[in-house]
């Protein structure tokens, strides 16, 4: 019983992304289309790709404030390469992105594990350092469309099997994070260790390493997505995506995901995203001012929380005998 | 019983000055129940931490199946196949009950964990122990009881060679500890030695084979249960005369001081009702989790949800906030010191002022000097053993930080003191201090509820003694008309008494 | 608590460090003027910054501060339009900064929620909302005074040529030192301290956590009202981004200063030398033409250089 009130949790706000995606449909039908639901995927998936770097570093009880700054400066580094190297493999530079964003990521993870420090303070330092590495790796010049590398342009114009790229890229991420967190005993490990994390290290689960694993890849699809991103928008400069960070947090935690670690779903997390894509899209559409995004994000986190906080409350101590229990 | 499995030759272990093991020899055979018996304080944990890899040992010798073993750490002595089911389950509440029992070595196939063998595999080891709940239950949604059947399927399926049961049917109901016995039997059967620990003694004679009795952190005595009698592992325990342990109580309780009608709470515990009078000694008495610290909470003002009628002193009193309590003269000495009763990072002084900072104080404005006063007087009347009054209480011994505690709450001079467990986990030097000021206290004309889940010193300090089980009150004894065998009965349940509060001086 | 400790020794001995390098090497720095002048970029900040200490010290953490200031701001520009006088344009300064404080303390009193989340929530709600109002205009045309609370100095104001420290500089002194004081010399400093390093036994020891808690949440919403009318009347308008990311600063200022994050310990002393610290280093490479980004990277390496060190130095110390 219990199992079908935490899947419902997750339907729930499915129900309410179609609830809200029918109601603009009836003032503008043309929002129901296949194509706007193609553009609201497309808009959507470099969300997606960071929310599935942070769900991770959130299930550990951690958080990376450093995800928009790694975006931003591995962004700006695979431009300027691009940049450097025209005739550069776009699927090297795909591989040059993972990298970097692997090692700004694995920063974190180091400072966190060796030196026992708390992972809010240590992203919000990384954050700005990377920030400002993106002003000194690029003078505080700007990379604008007709200097970005072909191939990065190219990759969010393609469309392979009628789907768009970054739709493909998205879904990969996705896959790829659900079966690590449900058939691997590095994902499933992680689950543990955010939900007790003294018993984790009792039963024997490498803990310093998985937190150091989980930052990694945070870092990791924070750079995949940095390459994305300079390619949809064909321009690189400093203060690209810049405060996203919160956006990305704002996801997770519509969709599920518990700051406390330990709780969370890929499902559920999609489902995050997908409401504030949805959101994103139908403002315009209903001729409300783009500007409310922010606040509608700002309230849904906080009745989401509330409201799962309420149904997650503890019935108390049982202590007395439950009635037509038999001693 | 067959081969010695596990052998224990000369362990010590020295806590600082305390000697908590000295020269302690151990066998266990395999299948075989070793009951390891004595009071708080005689070394048992510490025993249990050593063999668990938990804590190392400074001297002596540990051999598994021949093989001596060092353990560097909990995981070594897992591998080793000691495995240990504590009170505190130690349990990852939003992952299955077959992911739990298999947490650190999933069982895959190729790359990927394969679910299917391990819900099989887990159901069956549930099967085999009598378990009502499938594998794919989440363990946040199992009652006390069953997370320890789910610590036992793990250590069944762990092929453990020693399993350690600590305290484990303590909150138990009586059906529950019938099954309980069926699955130490079926331990034993398979060969695994099992190490009971266990303050019960009708658990030692149902279900143990041999005995081993620690006091004061040696081993006093060893043998067959067969062999053995309630009295004697008694004798052994306790090993000196009880008056020379227990302090004489000098004083007669005189007028009523407290009054608690109709305490109850939607779920911890119902109608409770009693009264406490000055210079008494109350003792509260039960299983762990018959819901007294619950009770005692409300009194408090920490139990939002309870609700009931109290007086002190003949005037109605509103407990809702721990201020109202404090107020009214009642203090209230947790269960546990470390989280509930002193700040480990606040110095002794800052302590021992915390519960009545505005007493200790100028106005709005902190007083050194009240605070140093204070710290002195109470160091000095409790013997707390501090390098200085700024030392951070994480640096003192157990029993020091219980008497920072304690001193705390006698500061503020109450009229009530109410004591939860005041001698858990600490040795029995300091015990003894405890209870000379419990004495001392009631001298002094304050009423004192004990609460404790130790027999002996419930009965050997209290005038009168109310038994909890399950949130209910089932009997009250008094000084003159008290046995051990009554209070356990009632306290398990064996008495049959059931939902109903009995008056004073009823024995079984 | 005690105020003064080995880390604001270290403050200070790299801000008197700070003094003598920016001193040699930029021609005027050392001038009165300049240093007054220097204030004003971090005063306003140090006010959010002590307000957020408090609520570290205690347990809690506030994301939305400056959002909350963002939002005084546009309270104060609504009633300049609606006719109001500079008292009532304060009072709907405080007003506003109260109840978004009092938001925050509900959330997290009566619903038991984690701050940290709460806050990321009324971050965003509260930046929306002033984002929502303006979109991407501005409100000015603030009456004379907030100008000259924000830019003036106190000697102009009262006459006396030669006293060149700015009224904000004065508020945040004024602040700090009552700040100080109760968190160090009172009974309720000594309470938040005891909430902040283990709830569970305040609670027991008869500490109301809970009101502690919900009074330093509305604390801080007052303080950024108390910002936002020096930093409005200072820049001379409001518009949505104003002070966009000072909460990340304010909480830099208050990690530098030596207030450890899970609670329970730290100074006021620490945190307005590192405030010093680092709005007089901003402001130093400032002059030396070093763009704010870089700044920033230098003040997250400070920051994590800054947790390193102890960690280094307990570890090389342990005994033999």
């Amino acid at each position: 019983m219990k199992q079908l009130l935490t899947i419902r949790r997750e339907w729930l706000l499915l129900v309410i992304i179609a609830v809200i995606a029918l109601g603009v449909g009836t003032r503008a039908p043309v929002f129901l289309t296949w194509r706007n639901g193609m553009d609201i995927a497309n808009d959507s998936a470099i969300l997606a790709i960071l929310v599935m770097g942070q769900m991770l570093v959130l299930l550990t009880r951690g958080i990376d404030l450093s995800v928009a700054s790694n975006l931003a400066l591995t962004g700006m580094a695979c431009a300027l390469i691009g940049k450097a190297f025209p005739g550069m493999n776009i699927v090297v530079l795909i591989a040059i992105a993972l990298a970097i964003g692997a090692l700004l990521g694995s920063i974190n993870g180091w400072l966190i594990t060796g030196f026992n420090l708390p992972p809010i303070v240590v992203t919000l330092g990384t954050m700005s350092a990377y920030r400002g590495a993106i002003f000194v790796a690029s003078k505080g010049a700007w990379i604008s469309d007709q200097d970005i590398h072909e191939g990065i342009k190219g990759l969010p114009r393609a469309e392979w099997l009628g789907l768009p790229a970054l739709v493909w890229f998205a879904l990969l991420v996705l896959v790829l994070a659900t079966v690590f967190l449900k058939y691997r005993r590095a994902g499933r490990e992680i689950y543990a260790l955010g939900g007790n994390p003294h018993a984790a290290t009792y039963v024997g689960i490498a803990v310093p390493a998985r937190l150091r694993l989980v930052y990694t890849l945070s870092g990791m699809l924070a750079g995949l997505a940095g390459l994305l991103w300079v390619g949809r928008y064909s321009i690189a400069y400093t203060e690209l995506a810049s405060g996203y960070e919160l956006t990305v947090i704002a996801a997770c935690v519509i969709g599920g995901v518990s700051i406390g670690g330990g709780v969370g779903t890929v499902l559920g997390a999609t489902f995050g995203v997908l409401f504030i894509g949805v959101i994103n899209a139908a403002l315009p559409v209903i001729q409300v001012s783009p500007f409310w995004q922010q606040a509608i994000s700002g309230a849904v986190i906080l009745i989401s929380v509330t409201v799962n906080a309420r149904s997650e409350r503890r019935a108390g101590r049982q202590i007395l005998e439950r009635q037509g229990v038999t001693g | 019983m067959t081969n010695v499995l596990l052998s224990l030759r000369g362990v010590h272990k020295s806590y600082g000055a305390t000697r908590a093991l000295r020269g302690v020899d151990l066998d266990l055979h395999s299948g075989e129940v070793l009951a390891l018996v004595g009071e708080n304080g005689a070394g048992k944990s510490t025993l249990v931490k050593m063999l668990t890899g938990v804590v190392p040992m400074e001297e002596g010798a540990i051999v598994l199946n021949g093989v001596p073993q060092t353990f560097s750490s909990a995981l070594d002595s897992q591998a080793a196949g000691i495995l240990a089911v504590h009170q505190e389950t130690v349990m990852f509440e939003e992952l299955s009950v077959a992911e739990n029992i298999f947490v650190g070595r999933h069982l895959q196939r190729g790359p990927f964990i394969d679910w299917t063998a391990m819900n099989a595999q887990a159901q069956a080891v549930l099967t085999d122990i009598g378990a009502r709940f499938t594998a794919t239950t989440l363990v946040k949604d199992l009652s006390l009881a069953e997370r320890h059947l789910v610590e036992i399927a793990r250590a069944l399926s762990q092929k453990a060679l020693v399993v350690i049961l600590d305290e484990p049917t303590a909150a138990l109901s009586q059906a529950e500890i019938r099954d309980f016995y069926g699955i130490v039997r079926k331990l034993r059967d398979q060969g695994v030695g099992v190490i009971f620990i266990t303050h019960k003694f009708d658990e030692i004679f149902a279900v143990a084979d041999r005995y081993l009795v620690l006091r004061d952190g040696a081993a006093v005595g060893t043998g067959t249960i067969a062999e053995a009698s309630e009295q004697a592992l008694v004798a052994l325990m306790a090993g000196r005369e009880i008056n020379q342990i227990y302090p004489h109580i000098d004083a007669t309780p005189g007028k009523e001081v407290l009054s608690v009608k109709h305490l109850s709470h939607p779920t911890e515990f119902n109608n409770l009702n009693f009264s406490l009078r000055r210079g008494e000694i109350l003792g509260f008495y039960g299983l762990i989790g018959a819901g007294r610290s619950e009770a005692m909470l409300a009194i408090m003002g920490l139990n939002p949800l309870a609700r009931g009628e109290f007086q002190v002193h003949g005037h109605k009193f509103q407990a809702r906030r721990p201020a109202d309590a404090i107020a009214a003269g009642i203090a209230y000495v947790p269960e546990e010191r470390q989280r509930q009763g002193g700040i480990l990072s606040f110095s002794v002084q800052d302590n021992l002022s915390l519960a009545g900072l505005s007493r200790f104080a100028n106005g709005l404005w902190l007083s050194a000097l009240r605070e140093s006063e204070l710290c002195q007087r109470m160091t000095q009347r409790l013997k707390i053993k501090t390098a200085s009054p700024h030392t951070l209480l994480s640096g003192l011994s157990g029993g020091n930080q219980q008497k920072v505690v304690i001193g705390k709450w006698l500061g503020l001079d109450p009229k009530i003191v109410i004591l939860d467990e005041p001698t858990k986990g600490i040795d029995v030097g300091a015990k003894q201090a405890v209870y000379h000021l419990i004495a001392d206290m009631v001298k002094e004309g304050l009423a004192v509820i004990l609460v404790s889940s130790e027999l002996p010193e419930v009965m050997n300090l209290a005038h009168r003694v109310i038994v909890m089980r399950h949130g209910l009150q089932v009997a009250e004894f008094d000084r003159a008309h008290m046995s051990a065998e009554a209070i356990v009965a009632a306290a398990s349940g064996l008495d049959g008494s059931r939902a109903h509060p009995t008056p004073a001086g009823v024995a079984a | 608590m005690k105020a003064w400790n080995i880390w604001e020794r270290v403050l200070l001995a790299l801000l008197v460090l700070l003094l003598i390098v920016f001193g040699l090497t930029q021609p005027g720095f050392m001038s009165v003027d300049t240093l007054a002048d220097s204030t004003f970029n971090f005063s306003e900040k140090g006010l959010l910054a002590l307000a957020i200490a408090l609520l570290i010290v205690c347990g809690e953490i506030d994301l939305s501060i400056a959002a909350t200031l963002a939002l005084c701001s546009l309270a104060m520009g609504y009633a300049m339009k609606a006719g109001a006088g500079p008292w009532a344009i304060v009072a709907a300064a405080l007003l506003t900064g109260g109840v978004a404080g009092a938001v925050n303390g509900v959330l997290v009193t009566r619903y038991k929620l984690p701050s940290i989340v709460v806050t990321i929530g009324t971050l965003s709600l509260y930046r929306g909302l002033a984002l929502v109002a303006l979109g991407d205009q501005s409100i000015s045309g603030y009456p004379e005074v907030f100008s000259v609370l924000g830019n003036s100095y106190v000697g102009e104001v009262i006459g006396v040529r030669w006293l060149v420290v700015p009224i904000e500089f004065v508020t945040l002194c004024g602040f700090a030192l009552v700040v100080g004081l109760v968190l160090h010399r009172t009974v309720v400093g000594r309470r938040i301290y005891a909430i902040g390093a283990n709830p569970v036994a305040a609670r027991f020891s008869g500490i109301e956590a809970d009101r502690y808690r919900f009074g330093l949440f509305v604390f801080a919403g007052l303080m950024a009202a108390v910002a936002a009318i020096f930093l409005t009347g200072r820049i001379g308008s409001t518009r949505p981004n104003i002070a966009m990311g000072w909460e990340l600063d304010a909480i830099t200022m208050v990690i530098l200063g030596g207030v450890a994050i899970e609670g329970g310990r730290g100074s006021i002393v620490g945190t307005v030398l590192s405030v010093l610290l680092l709005g007089l280093f901003t402001f130093g490479m400032g002059m030396a033409n070093v763009t704010g980004i870089v700044m920033s990277m230098v003040i997250g390496m400070l920051l994590i250089v800054s947790m390193v060190l102890p960690r280094l130095l307990k570890s090389g110390r342990a005994p033999a």
